[in-house]
């Protein structure tokens, strides 16, 4: 039992503390906050489809260098919260301020720039190659990435530099996510939004992608913001984690709270099923029997 | 086979003409396409209007679109002044571009549904304005199919291209025409062949290029866009437009009007004129063309003009209508009628002589109390034309069936049996060929069909012309007529148009010094001009 609940405990030798190299100054800062400055302020932002609220006056700050996992069932409104951010979908009512600014203040596109994007199904672009998939966004603003540039950002993603040449249509979907990944790195965003990144990934796959992420987050001082229907990887990876529930954020809690039976019947709902999981096999393994022989 | 290379020899004018009208329809096609696709690709219910007045357009029959555009061009004069061309290229070039769109708009619209999964998300994400979006993303993946949309229509295009003969656009349609009227098959096969040959080399090309783009290899790409524009480069040299004043002469889509069309262009000719012919016009169309300046001379018949351009319905007898034409003629556009040909192509009913003997029906009376067992056979156009309405009604004709037929298989189908009395044409030489009775009109219900000689407004003035075409008014009798129909319709030893029209020219030349023929034909043969050349 101790065993089980020490295996969803953040390792207390790899500390993960917020990095401060980037923190920044918060022009017009709504909300007052101790600590580092916010990178980020969601101010009581709505969102309707089909007089639906997805998101219903979210108020949340969130600090430069965090990794925040929002977790939720479908339909609970975390992914549409996450594009109200680079604004591939725009809040109908409030704010969101990035560096205290309102991202709907100037072009679109220099936002977007400012910040990577992970999705689920990746989008690579079919009729370019790695390398200019991965220089897309540095090429667009007009400085493109280096040969030395690409070999970097594929090391990043434990790519070897051969990748370079080869085309989308060639690579596992595995690799497929790691080029994801070092197109959104490409700009060297301070932000970086993912959303469902590991979704359609095998588990191992899943598993040491994730690490891959959670190290760079840490090597890079990123500030990250993870949308995933998966507890277990919120708890793994995070330290923050946001439940959403019907629009609205349900729990605010760090994984470890979570893990201690804290924020709420919603949360502990989502918790309970690693939980038992992790249990179940400890089980098995303590008895040797397999799940029907078991009790 | 050796017919068909004869043919092909001699059609370096239409297939030049056919490539730079369909080259053309599709560049146009292209260009207005692109744009709305993109337009479309970006909002549903733009999406949903192109698409759904694309395939409107694809539903008219090209024929029809093709003639539809005559009467829109005749209407936009109001706006572009009188300059604006009704018939020939621009409204072949338009009713072809309608037709290329569809295949190029829905192939660029659907591109976009096979593009995977999130790229269009990607492109948003990583900074893409709209244009850069639509150059660097949709653009190059949507390009393959976007290609096989323009070879769709370009092999459409160069299709129906060939339809556009009936509008006064010379194209490979133009043996097609020929031949069908005239029962020359191996024509019909050459423009056929030439047509398809043209159609697939096209496709190849572009099928180079296309593959070029999905490949991404840009040496295809260039090289099958040089051979496409060195092939339209050296049609627009074989067309170029040459500073001299041909006489264009239009002839309607039947063997008698080939004929007379070359009777007089081989006249003209031998005067010194260059000469152009635009065949297979539509009935409808060839005395716009006139009046308009777009041909200058056209053979036309009192009857035909009396009911669709004098819009009358009433017949008030053989010279008064022949006057009152004249007159209105001269004060309507100042067309000049230089006068009868002698003879009259009269609609009239007719049956095998053998059948009409055994049910014992000599008069159309006669057939009015035994047609509701018979079948009516008719040209396509019969049964909207005035003549018929007025048979109808003066007889009271009501037949068991009516059936359309193109006119060259009309016979075929009486002879045959598909129909029991057909329309036919008094100076086809198939009446007295196939041994038909001509029925009697008791009644005088279908008006004269005098054959007339047009003129246009501005080539009237031209003393020369006038003189040199003067000798065969009055000149034609309707067994001459028919005997140079004969020559071109019969299925054995047939002769082209052409060496009918020089057959009848020596029959004239014989004719011409008898006191029957026309005063004014001997006038002019005093006055110098030959009919014998």
């Amino acid at each position: 039992m101790a065993g089980a609940a020490n295996w969803f405990t953040p390792n207390p030798k790899q500390p993960r503390r917020p990095v401060l190299t980037r923190a920044c100054i918060a022009l017009t800062p709504p909300v007052m906050d101790h600590g580092p400055a916010p990178l980020l302020q969601f101010v009581s932002v709505t969102k309707k489809f089909a007089k639906v609220a997805a998101i219903d006056t979210i108020n949340l700050t969130i600090r430069a260098g965090s990794f925040v996992a929002l977790v939720g069932a479908s339909g609970s409104g975390k992914s549409t919260l996450l594009k109200t951010v680079n604004r591939l979908g725009d809040p109908d009512l409030g704010q969101v301020l990035f560096k205290g600014r309102d991202v709907r203040y100037g072009a679109q596109s220099a936002l977007r720039r400012r910040i990577g994007y992970v999705f689920q199904s990746v989008g690579l672009f079919p009729h370019m190659n790695v390398a200019e998939n991965i220089g897309i966004g540095p090429r667009l603003a007009g400085n493109p990435a280096s040969k030395e540039r690409i070999a970097q950002l594929l090391q990043l993603v434990e790519l070897g530099p051969q990748y370079a040449q080869r085309m989308p249509h060639e690579l596992s979907g595995g690799q497929r996510q790691r080029i994801g990944v070092a197109r959104a790195l490409a700009g060297e965003p301070q932000l970086l939004l993912m959303d469902e990144p590991f979704g359609a990934l095998d588990p191992i796959t899943r598993d040491g992608l994730g690490k891959r992420v959670r190290a760079l987050h840490d090597q890079l001082g990123l500030t990250s913001i993870m949308v995933t229907h998966d507890m277990a990887e919120a708890l793994l990876l995070a330290d923050r984690v946001l439940v959403m529930d019907g629009g609205r954020i349900a729990a605010d809690e760090t994984p470890h709270a979570l893990l201690t039976g804290k924020g709420g019947k919603i949360a502990q709902a989502l918790v309970a099923v690693p939980r038992e999981q992790a249990l179940a096999l400890a089980d098995m393994g303590l008895t040797n029997q397999g799940p029907n022989n078991a009790g | 086979m050796s017919d068909i290379l004869a043919y092909w020899a001699s059609m370096g004018g239409k297939l030049s003409a056919h490539v730079l009208l369909a080259a053309a329809a599709l560049a146009l096609g292209i260009m207005i396409a692109l744009p709305l696709s993109v337009w479309a690709s970006r909002s549903r219910p733009a999406a949903r209007i192109v698409l759904g007045l694309a395939s409107l357009a694809q539903t008219i029959p090209a024929l029809a679109l093709l003639a539809l555009f005559f009467p829109i061009l005749l209407s936009m004069r109001a706006v572009f002044g009188d300059g604006l061309p009704t018939l020939g290229f621009l409204p072949a070039l338009l009713a072809l571009t309608l037709y290329a769109l569809l295949p190029i708009l829905r192939n660029t619209i659907t591109a976009r549904e096979h593009m995977a999964d999130g790229v269009i998300e990607a492109a948003d994400a990583v900074g893409m304005t709209k244009w850069q979006k639509l150059r660097l993303v949709e653009a190059p993946l949507a390009a393959p199919y976007i290609m096989a949309g323009i070879r769709t229509a370009a092999v459409w295009t160069i299709g129906a291209a060939t339809l556009s003969t009936t509008i006064g656009q010379p194209s490979l349609g133009d043996p097609i025409f020929a031949g069908l009227q005239t029962q020359n098959w191996a024509l019909v096969l050459a423009g056929c062949l030439a047509s398809a040959a043209l159609a697939m080399l096209a496709d190849t090309l572009l099928g180079v290029i296309e593959k070029g783009f999905a490949e991404r290899k840009g040496w295809m790409v260039r090289g099958g866009i040089a051979i496409a524009l060195a092939g339209i480069a050296a049609a627009a040299f074989i067309q170029r437009p040459h500073n001299d004043n041909s006489i264009v002469i239009g002839a309607k889509s039947f063997s008698e009007q080939y004929i007379l069309a070359r009777l007089i262009g081989q006249r003209l000719e031998d005067e010194g004129y260059r000469v152009e012919y635009r065949d297979a016009l539509g009935s409808a169309i060839v005395h716009e063309a006139l009046t308009s300046g777009a041909i200058d001379i056209s053979i036309d018949y009192t009857g035909t003009l009396w009911t669709n351009q004098l819009g009358r319905k009433d017949n008030p007898g053989r010279q008064a209508m022949y006057d009152q034409i004249v007159q209105w003629e001269a004060e309507t556009s100042g067309t000049k009628v230089l006068g009868r040909l002698g003879f009259e192509n009269s609609y009239a009913l007719a049956m095998p002589r053998k059948r009409a003997d055994e049910a014992g029906i000599k008069t159309m009376e006669d057939l009015a109390r035994k047609a509701g067992r018979m079948t009516l056979g008719a040209d396509v156009e019969f049964f909207q034309r005035p003549e018929w309405f007025a048979i109808r009604d003066a007889y009271g004709f009501d037949f068991a069936r009516q059936r359309t037929f193109t006119s060259t298989f009309m016979y075929d189908a009486l002879i045959g049996g598909e129909a029991d009395v057909i329309t036919a044409y008094t100076s086809d030489g198939r009446v007295a060929a196939d041994q038909l009775t001509v029925l009697e009109d008791t009644r005088h219900a279908f008006p004269s069909y005098d054959a007339l000689i047009l003129i246009a407004p501005e080539t009237a003035t031209d003393p020369r012309l006038i003189a040199a075409l003067m000798p065969l008014v009055g000149a034609i009798s309707v067994e001459q007529m028919r005997e140079a129909n004969y020559q071109v319709d019969r299925l054995e030893n047939k002769k082209s148009p052409a060496a009918a029209a020089r057959t009848l020219a020596e029959a004239l030349a014989r004719s011409l010094p008898d006191p029957g023929a026309a005063p004014l034909a001997r006038k002019a043969l005093k006055n110098g001009a030959d009919i014998t050349r």
